[in-house]
């Protein structure tokens, strides 16, 4: 059996480290894993999406629609834009955290109101996390991205220490600190 | 020890242990990364070129020499290098050269999806496609055998998909080359008509010898499953096949040329024989050529990327899931802080009309800046602009070119427009980096991949040399000094070059400076939201500046009547 995972978010908010994290994890528990992820064009504050498959046998490195066991979106409305990526008891864990679009900063459109809403009225598992408050109190906001998957390793069942592990293997030195200060407010709180 | 890698790092470190050693390339999503990590590996010489021409120059240079060399690019980047592919193709090497092309289906970040394994068949030369990082390893190994024991440049083709996807792979150890002994050769390496002649028909006997021995090729793989249905596909579609579906597969691990008598045996052992490519009918019109019976294109169609589950939906194995088509999209962006934005808000403004090109500045074509009429391809700004001129004489063309694509292709535009007694204004857009592509050096950064100090390319000089009169120099953040220099050099009977110069907010040596905000003052007037920053909202009729975002640059406060917008007290 495959664990399919999304990151999803905005350019720049460390969906690539994200999994990354995670592919050095699949690693330690000997697993096999495929990553796919963006470059280039749409890192500049676009839609971003990165899929992560760990399991005994794995094909394509992209998960299908409809097919996702977790979805991390960093951002609201990226939480509802893939979505459509969940399986049907799959869990869409989201920062509750606001970032305009273009079209919504020039007027043009509205930022959807009532996410939430939708979550439930489609009868969507959903976990709602202030990923960005906790990244503040970690000491960095661009700490997000590792406060969800403190969430997500908890939620997997993965032990600390390994998702940790998995964290000093893959961030910066100089920033390793901060982020196991970030795992450890999304893992246990 | 195996290491779960980026595919493109996993090309790398193929080319690494395969010895090679002269790498000369351009960045190009999606292949920049192969050259990057090259450049790590210190028994290697890496270099970016100024264009893609120049680099597989340089490397066929390097493999005539002796030297197993390679050259990375992406797929309209072999458009500029095809020149000396064609030819290559006709003197062989005498070390290996391996020269990787990353193909962009449903265009991630480029501005066509043409097929490049067309290059291999028109220039006659083999090209290797893997399906996953360990492949792509292996691959770029036997792609630097197979170029020296068929005396052929040889091409190794990577998908978007491919190149930024991530998987174990085996880490060995370098096997040093030697240097080749190099004999002049004038017969094998002067192609004048003469000498073209005679090799041409060696390229034949060489294709002729590469087609009957594909059928033996292990990277050509059948793994038969069910035989109702049998599927002939190569790089990252086999996996989406095989996940997709119980059919027989034959897997090419090798797209040209094909292994025609080992797909006729596969297609008589299967009930139906279907060909899942993505992008043009490649192997299809082949088979079809070769009287084997096959459908493809009828049901793929030839746009955009496949996935598995449209190769499902397809073949009738299951439906598509469709997207929520209502919620604003987010499309990128030109960052809080960037340069290029004052320049396209001026030109917005004064209502020129704009011949784009390729950068992060393509961005100013979005609303609401909507400041360029076209983008083609690197260097197309110049030209166009020229061209523009010449039907219309209406003196409102101007060309916008970042810095490293004008070292690519802008500078012969330039030398053209006043050669021929142009009169366009062309503006560099100098932010001291290869911005769209993550950053690399260039001639004009004054750095070398390695980050190494040389001679810094002198814009000003370089277009003084090629006869152009009027040139400024501008602070790409001032929004007066750009607007003057173009309402002046706008109307000159000939040729202007204004450089807006200011580094990308994004380099690590950039200080950012305090956030602004916007007070009480503010009439609602909007006039600051015409920049398109993506650090100023206006939500629920409110207007205010994203301090997380703000870097502080100040060009939207030039344009506050009111002022309203002030920076933050340190
Ligand atoms: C022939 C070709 N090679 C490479 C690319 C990939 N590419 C797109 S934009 C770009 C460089 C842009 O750099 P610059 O002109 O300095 O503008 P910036 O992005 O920094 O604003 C490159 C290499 C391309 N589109 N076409």
């Amino acid at each position: 059996m495959n664990t399919n995972i999304l990151i999803v978010g905005v350019g720049g908010q460390g969906t690539l480290l994200a999994s990354r994290i995670l592919g050095s994890l699949a690693h330690m528990l000997d697993k096999e894993c495929k990553l796919s992820e963006v470059h280039g064009m749409s890192q500049r504050g676009g839609s971003v999406v990165t899929h992560v498959r760990v399991g005994d046998k794995v094909l394509s490195p992209l998960v299908s629609e409809g097919e996702t066991d977790f979805i991390l979106a960093f951002e609201k409305l990226e939480a509802l834009r893939w979505r459509h990526y969940l399986k049907k008891d799959g869990i869409l864990i989201v920062n509750n955290q606001e970032i305009m679009p273009m079209p919504v900063i020039t007027g043009e459109m509205k930022y959807p109101q009532d996410i939430f809403d939708i979550l439930e009225k489609e009868g969507i598992r959903y976990e709602k996390i202030n990923a960005l408050d906790l990244a503040k109190q970690a000491g960095t906001t661009k700490a997000v991205n590792t406060v969800m998957l403190g969430v997500l390793a908890k939620l997997l069942g993965i032990d600390y220490d390994k998702i940790q592990k998995a964290v000093e293997n893959t961030v910066k030195e100089k920033f390793i600190e901060v982020n196991k200060k970030a795992l450890d407010l999304g893992y246990n709180n | 020890m195996k290491k779960i890698m980026l595919t493109n790092h996993a090309v790398a470190l193929g080319a690494y242990e395969a010895g090679v050693r002269v790498v000369s390339s351009y960045p190009g999503t999606p292949s920049t990364e192969i050259t990057e990590q090259l450049a790590k590996y210190k028994d290697i010489h890496t270099e970016w070129a100024p264009n893609e021409k120049v680099a597989l120059e340089v490397a066929i240079g390097a493999s005539v020499a002796g030297a197993r060399a390679m050259s990375c690019m992406k797929h309209v980047g072999l458009n500029v290098a095809a020149d000396p592919l064609f030819t290559c193709a006709y003197t062989g090497v005498n070390a290996g050269l391996v020269i990787a092309v990353a193909d962009d289906p449903g265009m991630h970040s480029s501005q066509n999806e043409q097929d490049s394994r067309y290059y291999a068949m028109s220039a006659h030369v083999p090209m290797l496609e893997p399906a996953d990082s360990q492949q792509a390893k292996d691959f770029t190994m036997l792609a630097f055998e197979l170029s020296e024991k068929y005396d052929t440049p040889i091409l190794l083709r990577l998908t978007t998909r491919i190149a930024h996807s991530q998987g174990y792979v085996e880490i060995g150890e370098r096997e040093e080359t030697a240097l080749k002994e190099y004999k002049k050769d004038s017969k094998k390496y002067v192609m004048t008509p003469a000498g073209a002649r005679p090799r041409h028909i060696e390229v034949e006997k060489r294709e002729d010898l590469l087609q009957q021995d594909s059928n033996h090729f292990e990277i050509n793989t059948v793994e038969y499953r069910n035989k109702k249905l049998g599927i002939v596909c190569g790089g990252s579609v086999y996996h989406y096949v095989k996940e997709a579906t119980d059919a027989s597969i034959l897997k090419l691990g090798m797209v040209y040329p094909l292994p025609i008598e080992k797909i006729k045996r596969f297609s008589k052992n299967v009930d139906e024989l279907i060909v899942v490519e993505e992008l043009e009918p490649f192997i299809e019109t082949q088979l079809k050529a070769a009287g084997i019976k096959c459908r493809g294109k009828e049901l793929f169609g030839r746009q955009g990327e496949l996935s598995v589950a449209l190769i499902r939906n397809k073949l009738g194995l299951g439906s598509l899931i469709e997207s929520d088509k209502l919620l604003p999209a987010r499309p990128p962006v030109m960052c809080a802080g960037c340069p290029h934005r004052g320049v396209f808000y001026v030109l917005s403004k004064l209502k020129l009309t704009v011949t784009g090109d390729i950068g992060c500045y393509t961005l100013g074509a979005a609303p609401p800046l909507s400041a360029l009429d076209t983008c083609i391809c690197m260097g197309a700004s110049v030209g166009m602009a020229h061209g523009f001129d010449l039907a219309r004489r209406e003196n409102n063309v101007v060309g916008v070119i970042g810095d490293s694509t004008f070292v690519h292709s802008g500078i012969t535009g330039v030398i053209n427009s006043v050669y021929n007694k142009g009169k366009s204004t062309i503006i560099i857009l100098d932010n001291s980096t290869t911005g769209m592509t993550g950053h690399q050096n260039n001639p004009a950064t004054g750095k070398t991949i390695y980050g190494e100090e040389t001679f810094r390319l002198d814009l000003e000089a370089l277009v003084r040399a090629c006869g152009v009169k009027h040139v400024k120099v501008v602070d790409a953040y001032d929004l007066k000094q750009i607007e003057d220099a173009l309402r002046e050099e706008i109307n000159k009977p000939e040729v202007s070059v204004i450089i807006a110069r200011r580094p990308c907010v994004l380099l690590p040596q950039i200080k950012q400076s305090t956030p602004y905000y916007i007070n009480d003052k503010c009439k609602k007037c909007k006039m600051c939201l015409k920049i398109g920053c993506p650090g100023i909202e206006y939500i629920d009729g409110d207007i205010r500046i994203n301090r997380e975002l703000c870097t502080g640059c100040g060009v939207c406060q030039a344009l506050c009547k009111f002022g309203a917008i002030v920076k933050e007290d340190k």
